[in-house]
């Protein structure tokens, strides 16, 4: 029998695919199914975020934040502005804290429903991808009710916030507590558990703790590889130290520590622990002006400044550097998703075509945040 | 007899167009329902609407799709091989459609009951691969590629398990003729195959067999009509749409519609093996409910009772990854279904 010529097939994944999460190209190398090389290029959702802050004044920055990770703006502007009352020297009204924590764990209960819902998509399961944008609506919703806004808030701003909570927020969050504590249980017996989903997903693209940690991957991510690292309780900034609840990490409950199921069941956890970190602060939110500390205008003294907070997508870092005038003089963005992409080449190899899919949405990568 | 129309005219070319074209009238308005029933059924699971706006509740809106599928433009892909590109949705669409020939409807109303009948169905259906594997090689597309590939070798080894799950029934039966195997089943629905077929001693020692036997039944016509949780050939998150990715306008919607046919099509002959197809589930009780126009109604909606949780397993479950897709098939299914056959085979010798 004649020697059959094989050859690798190069297929181009992006940037328009519908599971590569935005306008994201993979390069893929692959022998029959499976993927032998990964290469992923990005640069398709390139807005110049870095070089138009140094044309804006420092407000005016805000709104460009939100358009980085547009699943989690909240968290975004909140890494911004808590570096420049940093730099500033501002003394934030508690009222202002407990809602900005209210928010920011509401956000990322937004956002990890959006994980949820896309990954179950990917799988093949469209339906959860619809009940996790129900409960998303809710949480979208009160943040509607509060600025106006949906996806794009421009809510935190230096010193405070651009809008007091209405009347009924309090209650309204409540409420969606209730509604959404059993659904979670919903959402396990429904994709998390089945039997399918775990043999897709479990035991496929492990990350050793040291690939992650070597990576600089943050976030569930790095939970996932079995490190209990989250900077609200690493390093606890505004008043996330008042509040008791856990950092889920994997566990060797299913699959092997570090693979796709993990990555994913650790934002399910989290959000549990979201809910407990607004039950606690949702009662006592204090009374006060959230616009008394405001700045009227921002012009942080000559200095620079690194401040992080904890995204639901991971550690979220501005350097901002100050010379003193209206406009920031750089800002450069560490985006978690940036980095947690990196990560894809090193534990996709040797997978099939179907994994790499479950392993690039077990990243949950948002473009916008890695492209800026 | 085949039917009653043969018995009223005689064969003659008039009795064959009166028995052709209500099947393929039925066929065309089940597609095109069954896109809408599943969409309607999947936006019921999912807390939505659904279509609303075409007609009264949306019963128009794949009506209205079908003729904006038509007016679209009728691209080929300048790099397709032209030729078996556009041949590849006609021998798909053809071969969903031929299947229906043995597909009883009632005791006097089917296309043809040929005596090799379940041989003839399963040799047809399995062209279809043929014109997904051509259409995913004409369409010089490296996704369309992979669909077809996958397409290959999941339907030819699913053949496997589905010929196996259905040779129980033949060797009870004593038959590949699609209306014996129905008569078999006559008087009530205990007698069904999948209770173990008539008899009492048969009853008590094949329901297991039977039973496991229809439910692999099931699951690999599942997986020969490409639904959900074994639909790799198409897995939009993965390969887009897999062969579709090239076709457009008609030459799409012949895809879709063969799809839905083909449903409609296993379902059928899942029920006629193993749910007594046109049979009334209260045998004799009611002698009224076995009048041949009623078993119309038995014998689709039985049809549409396993249409629905084909539907009903898509908006459930995730998809499955070639290589357990495999595992699946040449490690549990085919082993089981010989375990079956075995013992239901020393059952029928004995």
């Amino acid at each position: 029998m004649p020697e059959v010529r094989t050859e690798e097939m190069l297929i181009n994944m992006g940037p328009q695919h519908p599971s590569t999460h935005g306008v994201l190209r993979l390069f893929l190398t692959l022998e029959g199914e499976i993927v032998k090389d990964v290469r992923p290029y990005i640069g398709y959702l390139h807005r110049c975020f870095e070089k138009h802050t140094e044309a804006m004044t420092y407000p005016q920055v805000i709104p460009y934040t939100d358009r980085m990770d547009y699943l989690n703006s909240m968290s975004n502007e909140w890494s911004y502005v808590l570096g420049l009352e940093k730099l500033m020297g501002i003394e934030v009204p508690e009222r202002v804290e407990y809602i900005r924590v209210v928010m920011a764990e509401l956000q990322r209960i937004a956002s990890h429903l959006v994980a949820l819902g896309t990954y179950g998509n990917d799988a093949g399961a469209f339906t959860p991808f619809l009940y996790s944008f129900i409960d998303r609506e809710k949480v979208l919703e009160l943040f509607e009710i509060t600025c106006g806004a949906r996806l794009l808030y421009n809510y935190f701003w230096v010193g405070g916030l651009s809008h007091d909570i209405p009347a009924n927020f309090q209650s309204k969050v409540k409420a969606f507590i209730k509604e959404f504590e059993p659904n979670i249980k919903m959402y396990n017996d429904l994709l998390s558990y089945n039997k399918i989903f775990i043999e897709r997903t479990a035991n496929t693209g492990i990350l050793p703790l040291d690939v992650a940690i070597n990576a600089g991957a943050t976030g569930p991510i790095l939970r996932a590889s079995g490190l209990k690292y989250d900077l609200r309780k690493d390093e606890p900034y505004s008043i996330y130290h008042k509040f008791d609840f856990e950092i889920p990490v994997a566990e060797q409950e299913v699959g092997t520590v570090g693979d796709s199921w993990n990555r994913y069941m650790v934002r399910i956890k989290e959000m549990v622990q979201s809910l407990r970190i607004i039950e606690q602060a949702i009662d006592n939110i204090p009374e006060g002006d959230v616009s008394s500390a405001v700045p009227k205008r921002v012009k942080p003294p000559v200095g620079e400044i690194y401040s992080r907070t904890e995204t639901p997508k991971g550690e979220l870092g501005y350097y901002i550097i100050s010379d003193g005038s209206l406009n920031p003089y750089r800002v450069k963005a560490r985006s978690p998703s940036f980095v947690n992409l990196s990560i894809l080449p090193k534990i996709s190899k040797g997978h099939m075509m179907a994994d790499l899919v479950m392993i690039l949405g077990s990243l949950d990568i948002v473009l916008g945040c890695i492209d800026r | 007899m085949d039917n009653f129309i043969t018995s009223l005219l005689g064969e003659n070319i008039l009795t064959f167009v009166l028995v052709t074209v209500p099947v393929i009238a039925f066929v065309a308005v089940f597609a095109l329902y069954a896109v809408l029933g599943e969409r309607k059924i999947s936006a019921w699971m999912q807390n939505r609407v659904g279509p609303n706006r075409v007609g009264k509740g949306g019963v128009l809106q794949t009506i209205i799709d079908g003729l904006k599928l038509i007016q679209k433009e009728f691209v080929s892909p300048i790099r397709a091989d032209k030729y078996i590109f556009n041949l590849a949705p006609i021998i798909v669409f053809t071969a969903a459609f031929m299947g229906f020939a043995v597909i009883p409807f009632s005791s006097i109303f089917i296309g043809a009951d040929l005596n090799l009948g379940l041989f003839y169905f399963f040799a047809i259906t399995s062209l279809g691969v043929i014109g997904l594997m051509i259409a995913g090689w004409s369409s010089n597309n490296k996704y369309s590629l992979y669909g077809a590939v996958r397409s290959v070798s999941q339907i030819v080894s699913y053949e496997i398990p589905t010929a196996l799950a259905a040779i129980p029934v033949v060797m009870l039966a004593g038959s590949l003729s699609m209306q014996t195997i129905i008569h078999e089943q006559a008087g009530g629905i205990l007698n069904w195959y999948i209770f173990g077929g008539p008899g009492a001693i048969s009853k008590l020692i094949l329901f297991p067999f039977m039973l496991t036997s229809a439910v692999i039944l099931f699951i690999s016509t599942l997986a020969e009509t490409n639904r959900t949780p074994f639909d790799i050939v198409e897995a939009d998150s993965e390969i887009v749409a897999g062969v579709h990715i090239e076709y457009s306008g008609m030459k799409f919607a012949m895809f879709f519609f063969a799809e839905y046919a083909q449903m409609f099509a296993v379902a059928a002959i899942v029920s006629t093996l193993f749910l007594g197809g046109w049979q009334s589930p209260f045998g004799d009780l009611i002698p009224f409910l076995n009048n041949p126009w009623i078993q119309f109604g038995w014998a689709i909606s039985k049809g549409l009772l396993l249409v629905f949780v084909q539907i009903w397993l898509r908006w459930t479950l995730p998809r499955l990854r070639v290589d357990q897709l495999m595992t699946v098939c040449w490690k549990f299914l085919i082993p089981i279904t010989l375990i079956d056959l075995f013992i239901i085979g020393l059952y029928a010798v004995l």
